[in-house]
């Protein structure tokens, strides 16, 4: 049904997207579909690497570690902002038509007040996108 | 957004894993160090808001911040005459510090542009630019002295030329007068030529210099280098790994310190002036309720643009601040004496070119009143600012050659700044000369620009658009310093969460408003030029961090 999985990561905060990459195993393997990982970065020196191209790389070893896992096609696709925090939603939907994904698997917190300020990445771009978006709630699947 | 070659086909398995850092595109010569980014940081939910700060700098800045307010609100009798006496002693005493510090800046800068070096891209030898010309020329200008231009375009022309005119004056053997130079006394001519060469002096080369200086060494220490974007980078050729310790924290809370007061006050005194205009204009009563609603206003659009980011949110309004200041322009430069401008701009030129070395002289100054009341406090502002438009320049300018920087830092915008100057400053001159009238000459310095246009058609439009961009420049100014001290507390990260942002932008509205109704203002203001001295010498060592950086990457064909 699924043909390419798109999981935006967070390479700083593996821990966070912990369950949701379990459920992408688990689908990737049920509808024999290719994982596309995306990672977005500044321009600028980051916690995660100093350059956009060893971001690249360090995106590709985690994508390759996840194939071992799942044992699924990967594939990966950077996305290099000037200001990622403000970007980060209208770079998401973009690459999602680039990647040519039909189903996108992200993890999001539950709502609350602060969303009317701060509006969650995953409502937004479940809410502009004509893929599927499966929102994974933190501590799901446990 | 940036394609990578990688994009959406699978990849058979490498071996490179995360061994080893790629340069950035293309060749460059990346700095090895040890230190993490945000390994310092501090990272937290509390009430569920998400926050990544460097503790220290965070801490400390704050605490400095907060101790500066308090003292100046609860004790400003006692606290304003020593804020102004530690600055008069700077300016009087160590003037020479600064107009000898701008000549180097200026110097290396233009040299630069003429060397081998020049040809360094800024992040890697093959990366593209993140902004287009107009969009990215728009935010440099918007962000270095947009604000100012408003003010002082009529202003100071103006005032010098009523001091040229006015001659020299001796008591005891010093010189009395605010004059630049040797005056003019009775010749109009010349003292149009000196008054112009002055004004242009002030807000040409010295000014732009500095901000190249501090934009180029950040740009290249954190692009091409691979250091965090913060002012404590440029120190590595210097002091190696402890940047990252205590001499670090320092540059960076001197940073945020002069970034944060200065933004305040302007936002302060700015506000006060757009209210004092839109009481000369439309009769607004000037009161502090008028003064407490700019300021939310101003602070809201600042938040609406930093929400929206650099690319959607501060780039559009510096274009459409960029496009209103332009039609400004050509409204004046058409209805005032056209040709006279025309004509002035290439005398102007010539004028500020044959004035340059005595004018920039740090030595022997026998105009001190002027050399020190007017150049070194001009100086200090533009040396205490280059850290806020420094690092802003420096994080939009990624994939320019050093050459397209400097052109495009230094040469352009003082061209447009002797344009500026000129259209405002002879049309304002003209007034006085040609058609007798003085009341722009006779009015308060915050309404000069207003009464001027008011003797051009059109005045309720024209003065209109100039309180929107009187605003529209603060809006600019406050949201890509916020951005600029988030970066700066959180350890060189520009992808810290959000709401940090927000933060320092409602600190900005929240302490100008605390400030303008408790006073204190001008004391604060005065505080944060004093920055101007240490980053003077910050500046120095940016100079040789630059010539350092740059001789160790490789050049683009």
């Amino acid at each position: 049904m699924f043909k390419k999985i798109m999981v935006p990561v967070d390479l700083a905060h593996l821990d966070v997207i912990e369950p949701s990459l379990k459920i992408v195993a688990d689908q990737a393997k049920h509808y024999n579909a290719e994982v596309c990982y995306v990672g977005i970065t500044a321009t600028t020196p980051g916690s995660v690497a100093r350059t956009p191209e060893e971001f690249t790389q360090k995106l590709e070893a985690f994508a390759q570690e996840r194939a071992k896992v799942h044992g699924q096609p990967v594939s990966t696709h950077t996305i290099v902002s000037p200001d990622p925090i403000a970007d980060l939603d209208d770079d998401l939907i973009a690459a999602i038509d680039e990647v040519g994904a039909d189903l996108v698997v992200m993890p999001t917190h539950p709502p609350k007040h602060l969303d009317a300020i701060v509006p969650s990445h995953g409502g937004k771009v479940a809410t502009h996108t004509k893929a599927s978006v499966f929102l994974v709630r933190p501590g799901a699947g446990e | 957004m940036a394609k990578q070659p990688n994009d959406g086909k699978p990849k058979v398995p490498d071996d490179t894993g995360t061994e080893g850092i790629p340069a950035p595109e293309g060749a460059a010569n990346l700095i090895d160090t040890d230190y993490v980014i945000g390994q310092d940081n501090i990272t937290a939910s509390p009430l569920g808001i998400d926050v990544d700060l460097h503790g220290k700098v965070f801490l400390f800045s704050s605490l400095v911040i907060l101790f500066f307010v308090i003292a100046t609100l609860a004790l400003q009798d006692q606290m304003e005459p020593i804020f102004n006496a530690m600055f008069s002693f700077l300016t009087t005493k160590l003037s020479w510090v600064f107009l000898l510090g701008a000549n180097v800046f200026v110097v290396l800068a233009i040299v630069l542009i003429f060397t081998p070096l020049a040809k360094v891209r800024i992040g890697g030898a093959n990366a593209t630019p993140d902004f287009g010309y107009l969009g990215w020329f728009a935010m440099l200008f918007a962000a270095g002295m947009g604000i100012g231009l408003m003010f002082y375009g009529v202003s100071e022309p103006l005032t010098h030329f009523g001091t040229a005119m006015g001659g020299t004056s001796v008591e005891n053997g010093v010189r009395t007068d605010w004059a630049p130079l040797g005056a003019a006394a009775g010749d109009q001519t010349a003292a149009i030529d000196l008054s112009m060469a002055a004004t242009i002096f002030h807000w040409g080369l010295h000014p732009w210099g500095a901000y190249a200086i501090v934009g180029l060494s950040l740009a290249i220490f954190a692009y091409n280098k691979g250091l965090p974007l913060t002012m404590r980078s440029i120190f590595y050729p210097i002091l190696g790994e402890r940047v990252w310790g205590w001499p670090g924290h320092v540059i960076d809370i001197l940073a945020v310190f002069a970034t944060l007061f200065g933004l305040t006050t302007s936002l302060g005194l700015g506000a006060t002036q757009a209210s004092a205009g839109l009481h000369y204009l439309f009769g607004i009563p000037d009161t502090n309720t008028t003064l407490i609603l700019l300021i939310m206003g101003i602070t809201l659009v600042a938040l609406g643009s930093i929400m929206l980011g650099v690319d959607k949110g501060v780039q559009r309004l510096s274009q459409i601040n960029m496009a209103l200041a332009f039609l400004l322009l050509a409204f004046v430069i058409a209805v005032g004496p056209t040709l006279m401008i025309a004509i002035g701009v290439f005398d102007n030129l010539l004028g500020y070119v044959q004035n340059l070395p005595a004018l920039s002289m740090p030595f022997g100054r026998e105009d001190a009143n002027f050399s020190q009341g007017w150049t070194a406090f001009y100086w200090a502002w533009w040396i205490a600012w280059s850290p806020f438009v420094g690092m802003f320049i420096a994080r939009v300018s990624r994939g320019r050659t050093v050459r397209e920087f400097l052109v495009a830092v230094l040469l352009v915008p003082s061209m447009a700044s002797v344009v500026w100057m000129t259209a405002f400053g002879t049309t304002a001159i003209d007034q006085v000369i040609n058609q007798g009238i003085t009341a722009a000459q006779d009015a308060a310095l915050e309404l000069q620009l207003f009464t001027m246009l008011e003797y051009l058609p059109l005045t309720t439009i024209t003065s209109f658009v100039g309180i929107v961009l009187v605003i529209v420049f603060f809006v600019t100014s406050s949201d890509s310093g916020s951005l600029v001290i988030d970066s700066i507390t959180a350890g060189g990260k520009v992808d810290a969460p959000k709401p940090q942002r927000i933060f320092w932008a409602l600190i900005e509205g929240a302490l100008a408003i605390a400030l303008l109704l408790g006073g204190g203002l001008g004391a604060l203001q005065t505080a944060a030029l004093t920055t101007g001295l240490p980053f003077t010498l910050v500046l120095l060592v940016g100079c040789y961090a630059i010539v350092k950086g740059l001789m160790s990457e490789p050049r683009s064909k």
